[in-house]
């Protein structure tokens, strides 16, 4: 029964361990300028927490098997425990514990304590049950007012945030269902939401940020590949959850431009 | 201490109904606690399984319920997850094995307010009752998860199910609350003040320390969860705005003015951290004991484990917004949250270390309880080292919500705790019913366990790495997530042998209840006092006599000792041979 538990321990152990090493299932492509560090952090993390792991199931699986009552006469070994073992135990571990969170909140200081650079686009991401809309500012470079009086989804995206026509800064603002932004320039995200939390999530550009009625939260992140990425809702949102599904596509700056100048062209 | 007239104060009961029903036993109370659970744990489990084969087959037709639609999804999620934590995990170790044990343990006579325990016992039971009529009511089971956020939780009108079902599911939470108070407070003082004499603190079974801090951290916990019940329901019926802003659903304009979302989640979730302790620490407290005496070794560290399950406990309270990372709530106190998470890790590490370390240089007996403990061991260390991703806020980015995150919590708060239950369940049968079970299926039924609950979560690990978010219904929708379907096969099939094996215990415990052969006082030489009364002990635990304590909980192998087992009621060990 020794042997059986060994083997089973350590074969599950390896099993486990082989498919984190060989990354057969593995972070989506990171397309974002924050994704190398956040991929590093997890690196660094799943290679120590991977050393714990077989060290701590190896042994185990070693000692009962070793120390297994055969009938011989070895006696257990009488002992109440070793403190020197456990102080030296317990620094090493809060060393490495705490030395892994310090090790990785410069990371979350970048993403979440400065605001948005200067140059970033600003765009308004709403929630709603069971969809995602896309604001930019138009040339006037900001959000026309917003009324959830006037909020209406079988209407079309505009009346679906509510959006207040009768105000000028209103007129030129582009709402869309497909999210597009120009490559490496930094997008400054304000996340709403107007029914029950939604959490907008962008697997390849490592950005997860729950929308809230209520609260309008700032946030931002630089796309640097061009592509179509999948938008995801990650928060529990009602019966269509698993479907609010939306598309990021990253541009060109010209395309960009072009994609936006031909949607205020639409509105005129 | 030791003042045992209280307790003593009820003579055996005459009639069934005193006897079987409404029993003051702490025995007869524990094992209603028991067959409670297992009677939940198994609708639980039934309705992952129907999750399972939703997930992956979605047009399915199943027995019973037919073909299910994602809303109905959505309840299974929410029944599957409320069941399991509050009416198995927070049930079975404490309200079952707790109740049953905790006196006799100690060398009471009984829990120090028998009528309370009834009360709690009884409380808890129209609780399950009522969240079982969320089923059958118009609208079916709330869709909202576990974790209930608001304002989907609390505006009737975000879905199917959020209408009398959330109601009876709210009320259900706020009754289970109650009767979880008064549990708490009654293993407090029965621990505190009913003590046989020379049973000090440090001398008590470490079963008794864990039941004795889940009691300080449920009662501290669940009187938050019941305040915030309350409010939910009053936010869902009497149009107060606790939790809900101005809200728009399906085009329609709310009432509801300037309410919190996150006020709830954090009133839920200075519950909801604690009560993930309150389901593991029993299972830390029965594998140390099971360690200890099927290694016929003292426990390596016994101070060291008390200091680590207190710290554990105390930190348990501060750690609440690692839940909350994605939520909105200011980046900075992210800082402070993930610092005293990862400080959990130490006290974590110091069990292990001093489990690896009681087994070491022992003589390693297999019985099935054994089997558990030592699988509760390697469930906890694998579940324990997912924990430090999941507490760093940066790589809650890329993992919060996701699959990563319910296989981290299912392998230590809901497979290891099982795994505890299991242990005890086997170790304590004898004890309990005075028949032991069956070895042969015990080992059966653990090996099909421990390797097929390795099977279900171990992947989800993989599969939220890869990005698949939480409480989807189906993967067809996003294009991201069909080449994980066949990984989520896996688990499908892994989780329907699996949960089939659980048959070979069921049939195990009431053909060994029925026909199992007799137990001796203690059939595992054990040390602890429960082993030196009857199997099954009379009404008042001891026969007559209370119990007088000399030694520590495991004295296992003492050099010179004539066996090698020591009781805690013998006469004193020599200090010189206990260093």
């Amino acid at each position: 029964m020794g042997l059986a538990l060994l083997a089973v321990i350590w074969l599950i152990t390896f099993v486990s361990t082989y498919f984190f090493i060989a990354k057969t299932w593995w972070l989506p492509l990171g397309a974002s300028a924050a994704a190398a560090g956040i991929d590093r952090q997890f690196t660094v993390t799943y290679i120590l927490m991977g050393i714990v792991f077989v060290l701590a199931q190896g042994s185990l699986g070693l000692f009962v098997w070793q120390y297994r009552d055969h009938g011989s006469a070895r006696k257990a070994e009488y002992s109440h425990g070793n403190t020197k073992m456990e102080v030296v135990w317990t620094v090493l571990t809060a060393i490495l514990f705490v030395g892994l969170n310090l090790m990785g909140s410069p990371i979350w200081a970048a993403e979440r304590f400065k605001p948005a650079d200067d140059g970033a686009l600003p765009v308004e991401v709403t929630g709603m049950q069971f969809a995602w809309y896309f604001r930019y500012a138009g040339p006037d470079g900001k959000f026309g007012l917003t009324s959830p009086k006037l909020m209406d989804p079988s209407a079309g995206s505009e009346a679906a945030i509510g959006l207040d026509t009768s105000d000028p800064m209103a007129k030129d603002d582009v709402v869309t269902g497909t999210m597009v932004l120009p490559v490496n320039r930094q997008v400054d995200l304000t996340l709403r939401a107007v029914d029950v939390i939604h959490s907008f999530f962008v697997p390849n550009m490592r950005f997860k940020q729950d929308a809230v009625p209520g609260l309008a939260i700032h946030m931002h992140f630089t796309p640097t590949q061009i592509g179509d990425y999948e938008i995801a809702c990650a928060e529990l949102c009602g019966l269509g959850h698993y479907k609010m599904h939306g598309m990021l596509k990253v541009v060109s700056p010209e395309d960009f431009d072009k994609w936006l100048a031909a949607r205020e062209a639409e509105k005129q | 201490m030791a003042t045992s007239e209280i307790a003593h104060a009820h003579a055996a009961p005459q009639g069934f109904i005193r006897k079987y029903i409404f029993s003051l036993d702490h025995k007869v109370i524990g094992l209603q606690y028991f067959f409670l659970a297992l009677t939940a744990v198994w609708v639980g489990m039934i309705l992952s399984l129907f999750m399972r084969i939703h997930m992956v087959w979605p047009s399915a037709d199943l027995p019973l319920v037919g073909h299910i639609q994602p809303e109905a999804y959505l309840s299974l999620v929410t029944m599957h997850g409320t069941i399991m934590v509050f009416f198995v995990l927070t049930t079975a170790p404490q309200g079952g094995f707790g109740n049953y044990f905790l006196p006799i343990q100690i060398g009471a006579p009984d829990m120090a307010f028998p009528v309370l325990n009834m009360l709690s016992f009884w409380t808890t039971f129209v609780a399950f009752m009522i969240m079982i009529a969320a089923f059958f009511v118009t609208g079916g089971a709330p869709l909202h998860g576990w974790t209930g956020y608001p304002p989907l939780s609390a505006v009737q009108s975000t879905g199917p199910g959020e209408g009398l079902g959330a109601d009876l599911w709210i009320t259900s939470i706020a009754i289970f609350c109650a009767a979880s108070l008064m549990g708490a407070l009654n293993f407090i003082t029965t621990t505190l003040d009913l003590r046989a004499k020379g049973m000090s603190m440090m001398r008590m079974p470490l079963t008794v320390w864990s039941w004795f801090i889940t009691a300080i951290l449920g009662l501290l916990a669940f009187g938050v969860l019941l305040s915030a019940g309350i409010l939910l329901l009053m936010d869902r019926n009497l149009g107060t705005s606790f939790y809900v802003p101005l809200v728009v659903v399906s085009g329609q304009l709310m009432g509801h003015r300037g309410g919190s979302p996150l006020l709830w989640q954090h009133l839920f979730w200075f519950f909801g951290h604690p009560e993930v302790y309150i389901a593991i620490v029993p299972g830390m407290g029965v594998a140390s004991q099971l360690l200890s005496t099927f290694s016929r070794k003292p426990i390596f560290g016994y101070k060291a484990m008390v200091y680590a399950m207190l710290s554990i406990g105390f930190l348990g309270f501060m750690v609440w917004g690692h839940h909350m990372f994605m939520s909105g709530m200011s980046p900075y106190s992210a800082f402070a949250f993930s610092i005293l998470t990862m400080s959990i890790g130490v006290p974590s590490a110091i069990k292990t270390f001093n489990w690896l370390g009681t087994i070491w240089r022992g003589r390693v007996r297999f019985y099935t309880p054994m089997l558990f403990a030592v699988g509760f061991v390697s469930l906890f260390v694998s579940g324990g080292l997912s924990g430090p991703f999941l507490a760093q806020p940066t790589l809650d980015i890329p993992l919060h919500d996701t699959a990563f995150v319910v296989g981290h919590f299912h392998l230590i708060m809901g497979v290891a705790a099982i795994f505890g239950i299991f242990a005890a369940t086997y170790y304590w049968f004898p004890k309990m019913f005075g028949r032991m079970m069956n070895e042969a299926l015990g080992k059966i039924h653990f090996w099909f366990t421990f390797i097929g609950t390795y099977s279900i979560f171990m992947p989800m690990h993989y599969l939220g790495m890869a990005g698949q978010p939480r409480r989807y219904s189906q993967f067809t929708e996003v294009a991201y997530l069909q080449h994980l379907i066949p990984l989520n096969r896996f688990i499908t099939y892994a989780a329907i042998v699996t949960i089939s094996a659980q048959l070979i215990f069921v049939i195990n415990l009431f053909w060994s209840l029925l026909k199992g052969p007799k137990a001796s006082d203690n059939p595992w030489e054990a040390t602890t006092l429960e082993w030196i009364t009857a199997s099954p002990p009379p009404h008042d635990n001891f026969g007559g006599h209370t119990p007088v304590v000399h030694n520590g909980p495991y004295e296992y192998g003492v050099p010179g000792a004539a066996r090698d087992y020591i009781l805690q009621t013998d006469p004193a060990i020599a200090p010189s041979s206990a260093h």
